[in-house]
């Protein structure tokens, strides 16, 4: 099993003076999957995308990377790619002589026409000759994902990726990012997007102060988690009303997630109960016409445990 | 706890040094304050030269500026006097002084050690590119001084710190040489740009440092320093070049001050390396700090001060200011003697040699009332000399400004006949007197004979 893991770390420490950044976190990713990293600032996910990256050594525990041992040197192995805090780009060269420099370094076999390539993969090919100096935020996400690609990496580690994108720009990324996956590539993301990390990853990480309080797919994160709020909007809010008072392990809850369309109801429910719900709107000949929580699983687990973590501490 | 596995597999393929250098100097090449300053080395210098060389009014408080009207090689020694002062300490703050701080500016280290994955072939890479634009600035300077000045002037011999003719070939060939050897303290100012860039992080302390350093070495060279604390300051090969247009030349003293520029190249490289490798990228409020610079970079340096001045002290028999009255009555006779030679041939009077001449001189400092020792504008000096089948010798007065760094400038004070003002009729055209005024320089270490 160990043999198709892109990353297997066991208690990995990491100090910087008196602050541990990180506390013996324990981290197992696969091959193809996107894995997501959520924790509040300062959690330690950018120390922890750091050490993934080579750009520092952990004080202990033990670290593995596309199935080799990290030593203490600081450098990753080969099959490794990304950025932490924003992608490097020079100002000064422009779009494509970014990718060239950089493709430059690592072979001579990069042609212009794999650089053309990923600039259209990015959606970069109209500002391929634009100095990176007027470059947007999202454009400086692009451009470095393109960066990232040029090495053909096997694990991809990315902080904050989607920052600054817009719709275009993060359909560019998303697509990118699902076909690495998809040809087996390891992709680490941190984010604060919750929708990105939903829309992605199969597997997160949350983070709190340095140590792990959860690891695995969403959907076992949406089960372990409490009663979520939802916005339930139908074709008859009266009616559905009603019947949502009515429905065991269900709680109408007023005021809470108003949206300004007054139709729409927002319910309190476990998922199961939700799904009763959903039946008995159908049986009545009540249309549903959006059922969607108010704040995502994720984040609602993410709010939750990191807040559990800060006051056990 | 479980150790950390070291594993030299984990290194992965690693970049060369050479696609690192090629990457740094494509980054270093684009930047426009780059792309700028080598259109002015490879530019200004020839312009400036032409056109100093056709106004009426020379910079004859520059060495050699005296000569640029009578040869093209005058214009590529002033600005190399110049470039000593002014261009080489800006031009190592631009390029060395910021060559590790732009990448703390534009928050691209961890980018950079992700592509290049050893810190190492980093600092080789970004050392190897600022040294190759800055000898291509140097280049620019040197090139397109001498190009300018022997189009706007011509390709004449040039006159000598001691007043000997150079042909044109051979002062080329010094002129060459004595480009070569300030790239020995400009090396040491890059060096300590390196230094700065990495210390200092995006302060611009960082950038300004080798300008700084320069001027502080400037300023000492000023002063009335014993002469072992003046050859160990690093920045006295921007002097000692001058040694090369004597007859003989005065090398020791440009031996010295090259090894010392040099040992401060090392010294302050080294230093920088070990800064860097220290430096933890993860940690973002690592980068650079005034503590550590002072502790790692400032105290090493003066420690290697100490030292080389120890060093220099125990090796060379000068003592005290170096500027004594026998080696300024040398100075001013052997280079009265080469001038009168000059101004016979000027005037069209029959040749007569150094030799034939006997030229000696007398000097004393304030009158008689002071030391005959030291720098200062109270010496006088009585130049005597003989002239074949004339019984009676010769004198001719000198009022002399000597610096503490052993030039002088003699200025003369009759008999007008002899180094008064006057012009004097030459190939090129009318021409001061050149026993009128003229520089000089004494040789602070006493090792040459002549």
């Amino acid at each position: 099993m160990d043999g198709l893991l892109g990353i297997r770390a066991r208690g990995i420490t990491k100090c910087f003076g008196d602050v541990v950044a990180l506390d013996g976190i324990d981290l197992d990713v696969a091959q193809g999957q996107i894995h997501g990293l959520v924790g509040r600032n300062g959690a330690g996910k950018t120390t922890l995308l750091g050490l993934l990256l080579g750009l520092a050594v952990a004080d202990g525990g033990h670290l593995e990377i596309l199935g080799t041992p990290v030593g203490r040197a600081l450098a990753a192995p080969e099959g490794v790619a990304g950025f932490v805090d924003g992608p490097g780009l020079y100002p000064s060269l422009t779009a494509r002589q970014n990718l060239a420099a950089l493709a430059a370094l690592r072979s001579n076999s990069v042609r212009a026409a794999g650089i053309d390539d990923l600039l259209d993969q990015v959606g970069l090919t109209d500002v391929a000759d634009d100095r990176t100096r007027g470059f947007s935020l999202g454009m400086r996400q692009r451009l470095g994902l393109a960066a990232a690609l040029l090495t053909k990496p096997r694990l991809l580690v990315l902080d904050e990726p989607a920052n600054g994108l817009d719709p275009a720009g993060k359909r560019h990324v998303h697509g990118v990012l699902g076909r690495l996956a998809a040809q087996g590539t390891s992709v680490v993301l941190s984010s604060h997007r919750m929708d990105d990390l939903e829309a992605l990853c199969s597997e997160v990480t949350i983070l709190a102060t340095g140590r792990v309080v959860f690891s695995g797919p969403l959907s076992k994160l949406a089960a372990e988690n409490r009663e979520l709020d939802y916005w339930l909007l139908t074709s008859d809010p009266q009616a559905a009303r009603r019947l949502a008072v009515d429905t065991a392990g269900i709680r109408v809850v007023d005021g809470a997630g108003a949206r300004p369309d007054a139709e729409v109801l927002v319910v309190q429910a476990l998922v199961p109960a939700l799904d009763d719900l959903v039946v008995r709107l159908v049986h009545a000949g009540i249309g549903v016409r959006e059922l969607a929580p108010v704040v995502s699983p994720l984040e609602a687990a993410f709010l939750t445990l990191t807040d559990e973590q800060e006051v056990s501490r | 706890m479980t150790a950390i596995v070291a594993d030299a597999r984990v290194a992965g393929r690693r970049v060369s040094v050479a696609r690192g250098y090629r990457f740094e100097l494509v980054k270093l090449v684009s930047q426009w304050r780059i792309r700028l300053l080598v259109l002015a080395c490879w530019i200004a210098p020839a312009l400036f030269v032409a056109a100093v060389s056709q106004q009426s009014s020379l910079p004859v408080d520059t060495l050699f500026g005296r000569w640029m009207h009578a040869t093209g090689w005058a214009g590529s020694l002033v600005t190399l006097g110049f470039a000593g002062t002014w261009a080489l300490p800006l031009v190592t703050s631009v390029v060395a002084g910021d060559v590790f701080a732009s990448e703390d500016r534009l928050g691209t280290w961890r980018h950079l050690l992700v592509a290049i994955r050893s810190p190492r072939r980093i600092f080789a890479a970004k050392a190897l590119s600022s040294l190759t634009v800055i000898l291509l600035l140097v280049a620019g300077l040197a090139c397109s001084s001498a190009v300018g000045g022997v189009v706007a002037v011509g390709n004449q011999p040039l006159v000598g710190i001691d007043g000997h003719l150079l042909t044109p070939g051979d002062a080329a060939g010094k002129i060459l040489l004595a480009w070569v050897c300030v790239l020995a303290p400009t090396l040491a100012l890059a060096a300590i740009g390196l230094l700065g860039s990495v210390a200092l992080g995006r302060s611009p302390m960082g950038l300004l440092l080798p300008a700084l350093v320069a001027l502080a070495m400037q300023l000492a060279q000023m002063l009335p320093l014993p002469v072992a604390v003046r050859l160990a300051l690093p920045g006295y090969a921007f002097i000692a070049w001058n040694g090369l247009f004597t007859s003989p030349a005065q090398i020791g003293p440009l031996l010295i001050g090259i090894v010392v520029s040099l040992l401060w190249a090392v010294t302050a490289t080294a230093l920088a390396y070990l800064l860097f490798i220290r430096r933890d990228f993860t940690n973002p409020t690592d980068e650079g700090s005034g503590r550590r610079a002072v502790t790692v970079g400032a105290l090493p340096l003066a420690g290697l001060l100490a030292v080389t001045v120890g060093v220099v002290a125990a090796a060379t028999p000068a003592t005290g200011s170096g500027i004594a009255q026998e080696k300024v009555e040398r100075s001013v006779a052997t280079a009265f003697a080469h001038l009168y030679r000059l101004q016979t041939e000027q005037l069209n009077r029959p040749d007569v040699t150094e030799a034939q001449l006997k030229a000696t001189a007398s000097c004393n400092k304030g009158g008689g009332k002071l030391a005959a020792e030291g720098p200062g504008n109270d010496w006088r000096c009585v130049v005597s000399w003989h002239l074949p089948d004339v019984e009676a010798a010769g004198t001719a007065i000198y009022q002399l400004d000597v610096t503490p760094d052993g030039r002088f400038v003699a200025d003369g004070d009759g008999p007008k006949e002899v180094n008064g003002y006057f012009l004097v009729r030459t190939p090129i055209g009318d021409a001061p007197n050149p026993l009128w005024q003229f520089d000089g320089n004494v040789e602070l270490l006493h090792t040459t004979k002549g």
